[in-house]
């Protein structure tokens, strides 16, 4: 499962009390949000260090900054398009294109609920709904703690075990609105 | 070492494994055995077999196809058939290793099926079994057989056999033999495989390049991820005598990311055949050279449509182009490319080995040889199957898959995923062949099953078919982009009751239009499963619309629920099981809904004991219940 190391979870948060003007943290929130920046820059330059920055290489370097880092950061993605010698534009429209790549933090947790055919005429938007009013989300969306993420995925070809449902790339099958919140429990 | 050796050493490796004094576990570990509990099972399997001294290997293999059994393990013990168990939990686990391991009893209770040529004790040979009788299997003929990350055991069962007659062989034979099998590919479309190499052979070039398309995106369908799970190596080996035969030097395969599995397998399958000589350079002393690298796709169903995939593999948006020229022509980096899917390509190897007549001797006229399907929704034994072609739909629901659960009946089976159709009861004795099934308006598909019963609503199927093709749209093409979101938005309104005369003939004047004017068969299919649920269900498209009525009591703005004052005991399950608040009662009274606060999400209907049976659903009708709850003995 892709870890959100804590520098980068910590920018968003520190940004977002910034834009709040808590004014007694500013300062120290400049300061955490400066390193944290260039911790993730220096974080970019490593994954980059692997690759010799021909055009092909652009959708295996955005997969390893997501995996790694958790999402593809605006500041990453310029340092991407310098690096592969592509407009930012256009990676701007190619990670938008690809369902995998995330531009905002994702949780610890990521739970997704298969929306496939075998799962969808065996009960999955149920599934679904048990999910979003125990998380109090909805699909796509994010906890405020950000401690999960709620998906729904296409297919994961696990059909004849319909619905299922996949928390941190570990699959369940055979799953109940009852059963799909005793998982979280699990995890919690 | 040469392959020859090779071979005597994968052989005489597999012969002492078969002769094996210790007994044998083989467990299913695809990705459905494992979210069906497998990695429990081997983990309880170890600390049994560690408590009562038994010696003994435990071997993860793929999927045999059999997912409703899982978790399944296969016991073999010396000098017995093999026995399968099936739906195993952690407690029944030391019973067999009590029972059969230890003592002789193999406990026919928990039994499946035996392998080997004898049934033991009543339980029934596995090719006996209506699960697999009526199955040929070619393209899965490893699957659940073999150690997937160990190669020396497809070598022993004849791999590489095929590549190694292939390379003996000039590349026009080769071509020559696929056309004669009579293989078309089996990612859905059809194509003649041979016709397709030989424009590949023939477009002019020194760099060529192979693809191998294992971008499964089909709600629905799972047979790539099992074949790649389950026996990489015949994938693999396919995709070598393809580049030999087209004069390819460089092969690709663009595979899903959500498959991490089949990935991680096919890795390791790669490292084990350029050890073996089996990749790189100089493959098996012929002086041909091959190399194959992988790509994960990132997640956009599109780039199963060959030109999307090529502008992903070149680190461009998925987005189709228009054809000609054909990827035969100018394909990766413009230059000659030849795309099959994974199932074409593990039918490639078995042509090879075994020849073109042995393969055209299955199947029927136009569709020969062998078909995939992943069974699954609303029947008994979900699971991944082959089959010969022209096998009916009858003897794959009714006989393989053991027909629909709790007695319901058949309403519909929907082949071809997104870009299929839904065909109903009336077609189950029509042949499953790719011409069959494109004239009752659904397609072959990559093979997506999905069964569905009286309780599945036909317009919400349809509904949620297009919100898939809508998303996935590219938007490069006006009438995929805002056509079918207009088909959507008119289905919306109709399953909220909001229908309106004329919004039949309104979808498919768009269907028709989107179906003709978009480049690639996204678009050009994405109507398909509207089309054909008008075609054959129209009677509920006009429930919907006029009566504002679900017949299938499905679409939820549609229905009711309520608790029957006869049946109601007071017990009081539902009250406390209802998430929106909106049952009230009280101890020996007759519940009711208060239906302006019902969500109607079934969980009364669900928690009510089956003795009650008390909660009702209708359609279409006003609720007549009372309103406020009354003591049980006093019901009206």
């Amino acid at each position: 499962m892709a870890v959100v190391p804590a520098t980068a979870r910590e920018v968003v948060v520190i940004e977002k009390r910034c834009e709040m003007g808590v004014s007694q943290t500013l300062q120290y929130a400049d300061k955490a949000a400066q390193e944290a920046k260039e911790s993730l820059i220096s974080q970019i330059n490593e994954i980059l260090g692997s690759y010799e920055g021909e055009k092909a290489s652009l959708i295996p370097i955005l997969q390893e900054v997501q995996q790694k880092v958790g999402y593809l950061p605006e500041e990453g993605l310029k340092q991407i398009a310098k690096f592969v010698d592509i407009p930012e534009s256009t990676v701007f429209g190619i990670a938008t294109f690809y369902a995998q790549f995330k531009l905002v933090p994702m949780g610890r947790n990521i739970i997704k609920v298969c929306r496939g055919t075998g799962c969808y005429v065996r009960g999955a938007q149920r599934i679904l709904e048990a999910l979003e009013s125990e998380l109090g989300i909805k699909a796509g969306e994010t906890t405020p703690d950000l401690e999960y993420t709620l998906e729904t995925v296409a297919c994961f070809g696990s059909c004849a075990l319909a619905p299922v449902v996949v928390l941190n790339d570990k699959v369940y099958g055979r799953m109940t609105a009852k059963k799909v919140k005793k998982i979280l429990n699990k995890k919690n | 070492m040469s392959f020859e050796e090779t071979r005597r050493e994968a052989v005489s490796q597999w012969q002492a494994l078969q002769n094996h004094s210790k007994p044998r576990i083989l467990i299913g570990m695809g990705t459905c055995g494992i979210a069906a509990g497998a990695e429990d099972i081997l983990e309880t399997l170890n600390q049994e077999l560690d408590k009562h001294g038994v010696q003994g290997d435990i071997i993860p293999v793929g999927c045999i196809g059999l997912c409703y059994a899982e978790p399944l393990i296969e016991v073999i013990k010396p000098g017995m058939p093999s026995v399968f168990y099936r739906n195993l939990t952690s407690n029944l686990v030391p019973e067999i290793v009590r029972d059969y391991l230890i003592a002789d009893n193999p406990r026919p209770d928990l039994a499946l099926a035996t392998r080997g040529k004898s049934d033991l004790q009543g339980i029934p040979r596995l090719v006996d079994l209506p699960v697999f009788k009526p199955q040929v299997r070619i393209a899965l003929r490893n699957c659940g057989n073999i150690d997937p990350s160990n190669i020396y055991h497809y070598i022993a069962n004849g791999g590489y056999e095929g590549l190694n007659n292939a390379l003996k062989m000039e590349p026009q034979e080769v071509i020559d033999e696929v056309k004669k099998s009579g293989l078309r590919g089996r990612g859905g479309a059809g194509f003649p495989t041979g016709v397709k190499w030989q424009f590949c052979h023939d477009a002019p070039g020194k760099t060529k390049y192979i693809v191998c398309n294992a971008d499964e995106g089909d709600p629905g369908a799972f047979m790539d991820r099992a074949l790649l799970e389950g026996d990489p190596y015949a994938v693999l080996e396919g995709i070598l005598i393809g580049g030999y035969a087209i004069g390819a030097s460089e092969g690709y395969i663009y595979i899903r990311a959500e498959y991490p599995l089949a990935i991680q397998r096919l890795r390791i399958a790669l490292k084990q055949m350029e050890e073996c000589g089996l990749l790189g350079k100089n493959i098996m002393g012929s002086g041909f050279n091959f190399h194959i690298k992988i790509k994960e796709g990132a997640g956009a169903f599109v780039c199963g449509e060959e030109t999307a995939l090529i502008a992903s593999i070149e680190g461009n948006r998925g987005m189709p182009r228009s054809r000609p020229p054909f990827p035969a022509e100018a394909g990766l980096w413009e230059k000659p490319t030849n795309i099959n899917n994974v199932e074409t390509w593990a039918n490639v190897s078995a042509i090879l080995r075994k020849g073109a007549d042995w393969y055209s001797s299955y199947g029927t006229e136009k569709s020969k040889g062998t078909k995939t399907f992943s069974l699954v929704g609303q029947v008994m034994r979900t699971g991944l199957i082959e089959v010969p072609m022209g096998i009916t739909l009858r003897e794959i629901i009714y006989g393989i898959g053991g027909g629909i659960p709790e007695g319901k009946d058949l309403k519909a089976v929907q082949t071809g995923g997104p870009s299929g159709g839904c065909l109903p009861a009336s077609f189950l004795d029509a042949p499953v062949d790719y011409e069959s099934l494109a004239a009752a308006g659904a397609i072959m598909g990559s093979g997506g099953m999905v069964v569905m019963d009286e309780s599945t609503c036909m317009v919400d199927i349809a509904k949620y078919f297009l919100t898939f093709t809508q998303a996935e749209s590219c938007g490069k093409c006006i009438m995929c982009r805002f056509g079918t979101k207009q088909m959507l938005d008119i289905l919306e309104d109709i399953v909220h009751g909001n229908g309106r005369d004329g919004d039949i003939e309104l979808l498919l004047e768009i269907g028709e239009a989107v179906k003709n004017s978009s480049l690639c068969a996204l678009g050009g299919t994405a109507p398909n499963p509207v089309l054909t649920t008008i075609r054959y269900f129209r009677d509920e498209y006009e429930a919907h619309i006029s009566e504002k009525r679900c017949p299938a009591l499905s679409c939820k703005a549609l229905i009711s629920y309520y608790i029957d004052p006869e049946k109601c005991e007071g017990c009081g399950i539902c009250a406390r099981a209802c998430p929106a608040e909106a049952i009230r009662g009280g101890k020996r009274m007759v519940h009711v809904i208060d239906q302006s606060k019902c969500t109607r999400c079934s969980t009364c209907l669900d928690v009510c004991p089956p003795k009650f049976n008390a909660v009702v659903v209708i359609s279409g009708e006003p609720v007549v219940a009372m309103t406020e709850p009354v003591p049980v003995g006093s019901r009206v």
